[in-house]
């Protein structure tokens, strides 16, 4: 039989340490509910997805029975709509929004992703229709997700959708938690708010996203003071046992729904609660708080860690992979910012080398739309040319300021606001046009 | 199925009699079984197999969490393969 002490370790893993699974993803393509007319496209949307994601939950809550593993979320993706809903001659893509909300609602899972538009090369009619329809939507609908990429490391950056995105992230005030604006955004990915069910995806996959900054922590802190060698081979050890059981669960998940596993997302996914965060990790390595110097070296070695000790306990890789640094949804990093140690110019280094980017993170409402463009085309630039996904989810506050608390309860967790540099970049932006794909982008 | 099953709990006399009659009462056969006392607080492990029984598995977990709570008993009972997942190659 197994050995006792194994045993034990896991069931404290669980018990104490807030491992568990953090998302069962199910992508469904919806290209074939393309209509002209938009009323019929919503009905075929909101048919296909109740059925497809019908026993979704179901098949969730039993295997969290069967094998002792909370799995926090089930979620679905879909089709970036602004490609599904291209052929609907008229109406207010806020129906679709409306028929996604409803769909997940009826299946029971916490987010639905895909509200999306890929414009990194320029705007369809139709992505300018969604984007358009972005706020209204966010803010009628609950759990509709959605996201726009902007820039590519093949096709540069869009700098018209940046600028539009600034306009559009003011807009929509606290709903724009829900928003996500990538560079290099990935197809596969099953964390919200960032995924949908891209082009190169089968009919329907799952896809699981793992999680256990809490139990990278407290390893962490049976190997005090040893060096850095010691450290990088405790966290991959760790990422290892995680993800193996992320492999499991998403195996066991794709059988009993008869859908195809698609990826595991090796990811170390802070909440809110105490002991599940990624600054408490890197400070166990030895910075008294997340933000001061040598915080970006240490998130680089934990990221690579990860990905190496997950990479072989997993057949197939894929999403985001690597350490999230949401500012809201990490106790220590809200402690960081609340300490003034944190700040954003250090969140945009550390996004160098983390798996996405600036992740919900509150700015004072009175920030020019111009302002969150040009911290969105910083983002972006960081991901284009170190060929990584970048993401912005930024929320400007309305009638908040800087050192002020927005909350947005459950999951996403509170936000203090946070200071930005409000020197002008108007004519930067306004100036428009595609900035090129970098050089080594050309590969071939 | 098999499942590895957990039991902590102060230690007294008893523990053991009390969970194993009740698995042979609903005909869960136990394949292997480890237990120690490690200060003070016993621990045993079993692996099971459900497959023997007329209840299905939700009702064997309930019956266990029930007694659990009655006799001031921590069990887990869970499917295997996770702990095989986790710590074997």
């Amino acid at each position: 039989m197994l050995n006792i002490s194994d045993i034990m370790q896991t069931l404290d893993m669980i018990d104490h340490q807030h491992l568990d699974i953090r998302t069962i993803t199910m992508g469904i393509s919806l290209n074939d509910c393309a209509d002209p007319d938009i009323d019929a496209c919503s009905r075929k949307i909101y048919d296909k997805i109740s059925r497809r994601a019908e026993n979704l939950v179901k098949v969730g809550s039993e295997i969290e029975n069967e094998y002792g593993i909370p799995i926090i979320n089930k979620r679905i993706s879909v089709t970036p709509i602004a490609q599904v809903a291209a052929a609907c001659e008229d109406g207010n893509y806020c129906v679709i929004g409306t028929a996604l909300d409803k769909a997940a609602k009826n299946c029971g899972v916490n987010f639905i992703g895909g509200f999306s538009a890929l414009v990194h090369k320029g705007f369809t009619d139709s992505d300018l229709r969604l984007i358009n329809a972005i706020p209204e939507t966010l803010s009628q609908t609950e759990l509709v997700c959605s996201s726009v990429n902007v820039a590519t490391t093949k096709a540069g950056i869009n700098m018209d959708a940046v600028a539009l995105m600034g306009r559009i992230v003011k807009q929509t005030g606290e709903s724009a938690a829900k928003l996500v604006i990538f560079s290099n955004a990935v197809e596969d990915n099953p964390f919200m708010a960032g995924a949908f069910h891209g082009a190169g995806e089968p009919e329907c996959v799952i896809n699981v996203g793992v999680s256990g900054p809490g139990v990278v922590y407290k390893a962490l802190q049976e190997v005090k003071g040893k060096s850095f060698d010691i450290v990088a081979e405790t966290v991959k050890r760790t990422a290892f046992r995680i993800t193996r059981m992320g492999q499991l669960v998403a195996q066991v998940a794709s059988e009993k729904l008869r859908v195809p596993f698609g990826v595991v997302d090796l990811s170390l996914a802070p909440t809110p609660a105490v002991g599940d965060s990624v600054a408490r990790i890197l400070e166990e390595m030895g910075l008294e708080t997340c933000g001061t110097h040598g915080t970006t070296a240490a998130l680089a070695l934990l990221n690579d860690a990860v990905k190496k000790g997950g990479v072989m306990a997993s057949g197939h890789v894929g999403g985001l992979s690597g350490a999230f640094i949401p500012v809201s949804e990490d106790e220590g990093m809200i402690e960081s910012v609340r300490k003034g140690v944190l700040n954003i110019e250090k969140l945009e280094a550390m996004t160098c080398v983390c798996s996405v980017g600036l992740d919900m993170i509150a700015v004072p409402g009175e920030t020019s739309p111009e302002t969150i463009a040009a911290i969105i085309a910083d983002e972006a630039a960081i991901g284009v040319i170190n060929n990584k996904t970048t993401a912005v989810r930024l929320i400007a506050a309305p009638g908040k300021s800087a050192g002020d608390t927005v909350e947005f309860g459950g999951l996403l967790g509170s936000a203090p606001v946070m200071r930005v540099n409000n020197v002008s970049c108007k004519k930067f932006i306004e100036r428009g046009g595609r900035i090129p794909a970098p050089i080594h982008s050309l590969r071939n | 199925m098999k499942a590895i099953m957990t039991v902590t709990a102060a230690d007294r006399v008893g523990i053991i009699a009390s969970v194993c009659t009740l698995l042979a009462s609903m005909d869960v056969n136990i394949l292997d079984i480890n237990q120690t006392v490690m200060q003070g607080i016993f621990t045993m492990t079993l692996l099971v197999d459900t497959s023997t029984s007329s209840h299905n598995f939700d009702e064997i977990k309930s019956a266990l969490i029930q007694r659990g709570e009655n006799e001031s008993l921590v069990i887990h009972i869970q499917r295997a393969d996770i702990f095989d997942a986790m710590h074997r190659v």
